[in-house]
């Protein structure tokens, strides 16, 4: 009896293997496809150079620059609200204040949004009322009005604003607060004490939601489709009304609409790629801070 | 050797405020504290002087609101949701608790060094320097003078002037400790409220200690709390003996040990509880 | 008696009594934080309004309604909004979205949920701190590039061996979808099932019990809640997911049971045909109310999600 229910629990904890089995497994079948057609085409050209051909030579550059611009006025954006919502709901609120409760209510379901509500929020909220509204205020023809990086950064800023808020409260928790007592038997005020003792030791999880931020950012398409990425541009983007090419973008179009799939396919690939190593290289760098600093904090506990 | 003091000190003192009683003089003077924690009532009309330039210890089984009270005098007990009181602190004649204190201002004047000690993971240069940093006063030479200074006082400079930029979390328990009070002397305060300072150190560290505070007596009021009567014994001029929230008797430190009034000043110093 | 008064000296010191009840910078600070904090709930009502004001039309104008309206939308089982006589049925719509979802759900749940008690109860602890990274590493993947796998490489391998008359369908992007929930699933187990005291598994223990049956009658029960809560949020993120069934299962609105058809999903027809529709025409109030619909969706599944997460938290503190 006893030898049975340890063969039938030794066959369910096998499976808990597998299925863990199973996911390395998928990693693993997934990047390596991705790695083994698209390391030939990566070149030091395709990283600088335009595309030619209708996308069947050339480079990705513009998109790298696009994808890059894009994430830099979304960081910007994203940043400062973020890391103060946190601290305003770690330092300066009374927890379980309605207020409190009300803010992570809206974060947590933000988070839970469709990128493709976002999508349509860029458009409606961004580009038709406040774009179009400036616009109107100052007698421009289409300048604001119109799909842009403008548009999209801040649509994608709002769909990251989560994670960073998440982040930064939890890298706020982790610092003990006797260090704020300390600080504060001192005699420093509160923002004193934020400033100098808090927020330092805060800083590597702050650090770890801007890097995911920017890795979810680089990654995400349903919310620039219509706000503000095109397919293929002459010219790179220089002011924030202007639209822009992206990697992700180009990854979707090119996939889906190219007249000639195996003429692109290496170019395909080679995007593919470009766009893993960016997104996985940022995801890296934050698991690893993470990772250190909760090393650190166990050992001086 | 303690002073004598030729007044006799009421427990109960009653309500002078600001002016000094004969050869009691004061530096803080509590009236009638009442503290509580939401419903929890954890402090009793409390009436009590801290003697300037002595070191007064405040005693007691654990619970009995010794903590509780040490952290009134700096109000550092207003950071805890739902904690109240009533009843007046007066510092040098003004009454702490009222409107229009300035609180970082208070805090500077009544320094605390904590149970445990807790240096900022920052360099010890950077620590000691602080609450100089804070009150905006950047010049590398006062800051300098400073931190050689109070280091000094705390009778660490010796063992750390050639390693004044490695991390203060780097040093013994001890050391730390003794980072703490150069912090806390640093900002100039008056009076030096401690927790229970030697608590979590070994005997050789606390001897160090309890020498130290002696020594910082001639130039600050100093005010702890201990759970080890013997140390309260050893080192202070006053002892104040708190139970279940209540100051039951206070008094100068050799009358509190040798022939104490209440019963259960007598029963605890004696060991009988606690 | 004092050491030199450097503070005092500077008349840096500020009195102990001011005569102003604050100061103006701390003061400043301050409010700024506060006021800045509000903009998650500015977003989320935005959000809100703006996806609703397009998609209004189809409930209350009468213009609108003629051609697209709640009953039209059930009456039918077309979907094919560009045409002489456009119609907007969506229960092909939906029914797709279903399909999918059920794929994704059928495989994703086992998996993540498996992988999670494994991580949790049995794998020795050089191989957790592995395990971890590698599922973060899976989340890091952006959707689009699981949509491009799906269909450059996934949907040609299925093709090959269940010889689905269409090679781009249901299964296929349910299958690369479960890829994208099974971080959302496992890590939220995960957590819920490390938050199971040590005590009660210690207690377990120490009554015969083996690894096993302490794994699966007490860390797992205990901890069904968030397992239940990291399910609901992986269902929410999988009705949402846009780009891999863009890309990964055919988007042909049809209506059938078979899941080897293609499909169209909610999610996808929005961003399929949000760049051709006109501004202002019923079709595009009729993307606008999809998107609306998908956006309460998921607003019900997260606050679902947060209650049952709440049951856990207060089962663990002993209040149930």
């Amino acid at each position: 009896m006893k030898l049975r229910i340890n063969l039938f629990g030794s066959f369910f904890t096998g499976l808990t293997l597998l299925a863990t089995l199973i996911i390395f497994a998928i990693l693993f079948v997934i990047i390596g496809n991705i790695v083994l057609q698209g390391h030939k085409i990566i070149s030091w050209d395709f990283i600088t150079k335009a595309p030619r051909e209708g996308m069947t030579a050339g480079g990705i550059f513009p998109a790298i620059f696009g994808t890059v611009a894009l994430v830099i006025l979304m960081i910007i954006a994203v940043l400062p609200v973020g890391v103060m919502t946190a601290i305003y709901l770690h330092e300066y609120a009374k927890s379980e204040s309605a207020l409190t409760k009300t803010i992570h209510f809206a974060v947590n379901n933000l988070a839970g949004v469709p990128s493709i509500v976002f999508g349509l929020f860029g458009l409606g909220f961004f580009i038709q009322f406040v774009g179009a509204g400036i616009d109107k205020f100052f007698g421009l023809e289409v300048v604001w009005g119109q799909p842009c990086l403008m548009w999209a950064a801040l649509t994608l800023a709002l769909l990251n604003l989560p994670v960073v808020v998440v982040a930064s409260e939890e890298a706020l928790r982790a610092v003990p607060s006797d260090m704020r007592e300390a600080s504060f038997a001192l005699g420093a005020t509160k923002w004193q004490t934020i400033r100098r003792v808090v927020l330092p030791q805060a800083l590597p999880g702050v650090l770890t939601g801007a890097i995911l931020s920017i890795s979810r950012g680089a990654g995400e398409v349903a919310p620039i489709m219509f706000t503000g990425a095109a397919y293929f541009l002459p010219y790179l983007p220089h002011k924030p009304t202007d639209q822009f090419m992206e990697l992700g973008y180009h990854v979707y179009v090119m996939a889906t609409q190219s007249p000639d799939v195996e003429a692109t396919k290496p170019i395909l690939y080679g995007t593919v790629l470009v766009l893993l190593i960016l997104t996985l290289l940022l995801n890296f760098i934050a698991i690893f801070i993470r990772s250190k600093v909760r090393r650190q904090m166990r050992h001086s506990v | 050797m303690r002073e004598e003091t030729e007044a006799k000190i009421e427990p109960k003192i009653p309500e002078i405020s600001g002016k000094k009683i004969e050869s009691f003089t004061p530096e803080i003077l509590v009236e009638k504290l009442n503290f509580y924690y939401g419903k929890i009532q954890a402090l009793k009309d409390i009436s009590i002087g801290v003697q300037e330039n002595q070191i007064t210890a405040f005693i007691g089984p654990s619970g009995c609101g010794k903590s509780t009270f040490l952290r009134c005098l700096n109000r550092m007990n207003d950071l805890i949701p739902g904690a109240r009181s009533s009843g007046k602190v007066f510092l040098d004649g003004v009454d702490i608790y009222s409107r229009g204190i300035e609180l970082s201002e208070l805090r500077r004047k009544v320094g605390m060094v904590f149970q445990k000690s807790n240096p900022f993971p920052k360099s010890i240069f950077e620590n000691v320097s602080y609450g100089l940093r804070i009150q905006g006063i950047g010049d590398q030479n006062i800051l300098e003078e400073t931190v050689e200074r109070t280091l000094k006082d705390a009778a660490l400079w010796d063992e750390v002037k050639d390693k004044l930029d490695q991390s203060a979390l780097k040093l013994s328990g001890g050391q730390q400790q003794r980072v703490c009070i150069a912090r806390a002397l640093a900002v100039e305060p008056e009076v030096l409220l401690m927790d229970e300072p030697a608590s979590a150190l070994d005997p050789i560290s606390t001897a160090k200690i309890e020498e130290l505070i002696q020594d910082l007596k001639k130039n600050y009021t100093i005010v702890i709390v201990t759970h080890n009567m013997q140390q309260a014994a050893r080192i202070s001029d006053y002892t104040g003996f708190f139970f279940m929230g209540e100051l039951v008797e206070f008094d100068q430190t050799s009358k509190i040990f040798t022939n104490p009034r209440d019963k259960k000043t007598e029963d605890y110093v004696t060991g009988r509880f606690g | 008696m004092k050491s030199s008064k450097v503070i005092e000296n500077k008349a840096q010191a500020k009195p102990l009594v001011s005569k102003k009840r604050f100061r103006l910078s701390e003061f400043i600070i301050e409010k700024v934080i506060f006021l800045t904090s509000f903009f998650a709930i500015l977003g989320v009502i935005l959000i809100f309004v703006f996806v609703f004001r397009e998609a209004l039309p189809v409930l209350i104008s009468p213009e609108v309604k003629k051609e697209a309206s709640l009953k039209l939308f059930f009456s039918t089982i077309i979907w094919q909004p560009v045409s002489d006589l456009p119609r907007y049925g969506l229960i092909p719509l939906v029914i797709g979205t279903f399909k999918v979802v059920a794929v994704s759900l059928f495989f994703a749940i086992p998996i993540s949920v498996g992988a999670a008690i494994y991580t949790s109860e049995f794998a020795p602890l050089k191989l957790k701190e592995f395990i971890k990274p590698i599922v973060e590493i899976l989340a890091g993947i952006p959707s689009v590039v699981l949509g491009f796998f799906a269909l450059m490489v996934m949907a040609s391998f299925f093709h090959s061996i269940f010889h689905s008359t269409m090679r781009l369908n249901a299964f296929n992007a349910g299958i690369a979808l479960s890829f994208a929930i099974i971080p959302v699933i496992y890590s939220i187990a995960e957590d819920a099932l490390n938050s199971v005291p040590r005590s009660l598994k210690e207690a377990s223990l120490a009554l015969g019990a083996n690894r096993w049956q302490t794994a699966f009658r007490i860390s797992l029960s205990v901890a069904m809640p968030g397992v239940l809560a990291g399910i609901i949020l992986g269902l929410g993120r999988a009705v949402g997911e846009t780009m891999i069934v863009l890309m990964a299962s055919g988007n042909a609105s049809m209506l059938s049971a078979n899941i080897f058809d293609s499909v169209r999903t909610m999610s996808a027809t929005i961003a399929a045909e949000l760049g051709e529709v006109v501004h202002g025409s019923a079709h595009y109030n009729v993307l606008f109310f999809i998107g609306a619909s998908l956006f309460v969706f998921t607003l019900i599944i997260n606050s679902l999600a947060q209650l049952v997460v709440g049951r856990l938290q207060r089962k663990l503190a002993g209040k149930i």
